[in-house]
């Protein structure tokens, strides 16, 4: 469904992503584990066509992101949807509207039947009646979740999630995890979700890819993860302070 | 090595002037493209338009007023002195619609609408509802610079053509109950010095205006870099540039006019 090959990106003299491939299948929920700022963010927008690649290519559905034109490009994003990590609602709209923004702008969709998709990827995501609240009446936890409930309303192929979790107390990001899960249960949509937050990664993959220094440097299930002896990936799932990663941050300064 | 520091700090301004440039006139290609393509949002438009326009009325209708007070004023002081108080009415009348009008309203404008816009925008790219706007299939040039755009480019000539008759207004209370003038004296002369292409050049200046500062703040909101302090810096940089910009455009289509049509 999604294949990455080679793909390289670098900001200001920082390379984030160096040659790094990645497979990811249909149905699969793909989680992408990694230090903050190791660019997990730029891969996920290179997927979704917001960025172009310097080196390399993105395919999804078998098609060459970067080389679609405009309006392939806005039928791909039909079927793919991004939750942002703050969420990304729409501050002059309320919730109603920033959840059928899609099918408002580009579809000739009766009132009655908007208003009944809108309340269902509501109810989807456990916020049913809150359509008429705006964003700025919103927790950090319902702000995420309508963010979600936007992403599922146009029926997504491929859900890409950036940072679910963070910045949300412990019991609304199980509360998070559980809704990856179960639209990924229900809607069989691909996801491919980009965190640090390890009890998040085991509760929703399908299989775990860890990045380092812009690469994929080992993936698998959360069971062959849990069990691999990489130094890095032991430094990075057990929290530890010292090790590789932090050696060669201190080596490079 | 000052000499290496005054080159290398003269080639980071100069490619930073050309890439600001560069970038505006990319903006305004799509923009302008966007414009003509369908489908067209109206409301969208008229929702610009009400703040950029109907809005702003009271604070450019106060302005122009006080201008014309002021210049009033002012040219009495010279033109008491030569006996031709009468004149007064055509100096404001001329000064006012060629230039003070589409001027000074370019400027108020460019302060309330053109900040608010490069701050709504800078918030909106900090917060990823552009990137969110461009997942969702949805242009940000063509949902949110081009009913500004619109708007801006309308706008700014109906507001000048009410700064100019309030400006005017001013002028005609200071002259009639302040220094005597008749009413009926004051309209004929200020009548009789105005031409069409008088108007139309004030005009023409302010639709023009109104294009440079949806540009110029939506240009800014996009590119803002950081946090709330990256929307400040982008907020003033806006206001100042298109200050700088107004003022150089009416520059350069005033001695343009002045050439046409002499």
């Amino acid at each position: 469904m999604i294949e990455i090959r080679e793909l390289s990106k670098h900001f200001n003299n920082h390379q984030v992503l160096d040659n790094l491939s990645l497979d990811i299948q249909k149905g699969q929920t793909c989680v992408i584990i990694g230090r903050s700022g190791c660019g997990k963010s730029v891969l996920l927008k290179h997927i979704v066509g917001l960025l172009r690649p310097e080196h390399g290519r993105v395919l999804v559905a078998g098609k060459e992101v970067a080389k679609l034109n405009p309006l392939e490009l806005d039928e791909l994003r039909f079927k793919i949807s991004m939750v942002f990590q703050g969420g990304a609602l729409f501050d002059s709209m309320n919730v109603a509207d920033n959840v059928g923004f899609s099918l408002i702008e580009h579809t000739h969709i009766a009132q009655k039947e908007l208003a009944e998709r809108v309340e269902e990827s509501l109810h989807l995501v456990g916020l049913s009646g809150i359509g008429n609240l705006m964003p700025v009446e919103l927790s950090g936890g319902m702000k995420k979740r309508v963010a979600l409930a936007r992403a599922i309303c146009i029926r997504p192929e491929i859900i890409l999630y950036d940072e679910p979790t963070t910045g949300v107390d412990p019991i609304t990001a199980d509360s998070i995890n559980g809704l990856i899960r179960s639209l990924h249960d229900k809607l069989k949509v691909t996801a491919v979700v980009v965190t640090h937050d390890m009890k998040s990664a085991y509760h929703v993959a399908d299989k775990i890819a860890m990045m380092y220094q812009g690469k994929i440097i080992i993936e698998g299930t959360p069971e062959e993860i849990q069990a691999a002896k990489d130094p890095v990936l032991h430094q990075f799932i057990n929290g530890l302070s010292r090790g590789p990663i932090t050696e060669s941050i201190g080596n490079s300064r | 090595m000052m000499f290496t520091d005054f080159f290398i700090t003269v080639g980071h301004r100069v490619i930073s002037c050309m890439s600001f440039f560069g970038g505006l006139s990319n903006l305004a290609a799509q923009t302008v493209y966007l414009t003509f393509k369908p489908p067209y949002k109206w409301q969208r438009i008229f929702e610009q338009a009400k703040k950029a326009g109907y809005e702003s009325f009271p604070i450019v209708a106060l302005v122009a007023l006080f201008i014309g007070f002021i210049f009033a004023l002012q040219t009495a002081y010279f033109m008491q002195r030569i006996g031709s108080e009468i004149y007064i009415a055509s100096l404001v009348a001329l000064t006012v619609v060629r230039e003070l009008g589409p001027v000074i309203t370019a400027l108020i404008v460019a302060g309330r609408v053109g900040a608010s816009n490069t701050a709504e925008l800078g918030s909106m790219q900090v917060t990823e509802q552009i990137d969110a706007l461009e997942t969702l299939a949805t242009n940000p040039v063509k949902y949110l610079v081009v009913p500004r755009f619109v708007a801006l480019s309308v706008m700014l000539p109906v507001l000048t053509l009410y700064a100019n008759i309030i400006g005017i207004l001013g002028s005609y209370i200071i002259c009639v109950f302040k220094l005597g003038i008749t009413s009926s004296m004051y309209m004929h002369v200020t009548f009789d010095a105005l031409l069409y292409k008088d108007l139309f050049t004030g005009l023409f200046k302010a639709w023009i205006f109104g294009m440079v500062i949806a540009l110029i703040s939506c240009y800014e909101g996009f590119n803002v870099e950081g946090g709330a302090e990256g929307v400040g810096k982008a907020t003033t940089r806006s206001v100042v540039f298109t200050f700088i910009m107004i003022i150089a455009a009416d520059c350069f289509f005033t001695a343009l006019f002045y050439f046409i049509f002499p």
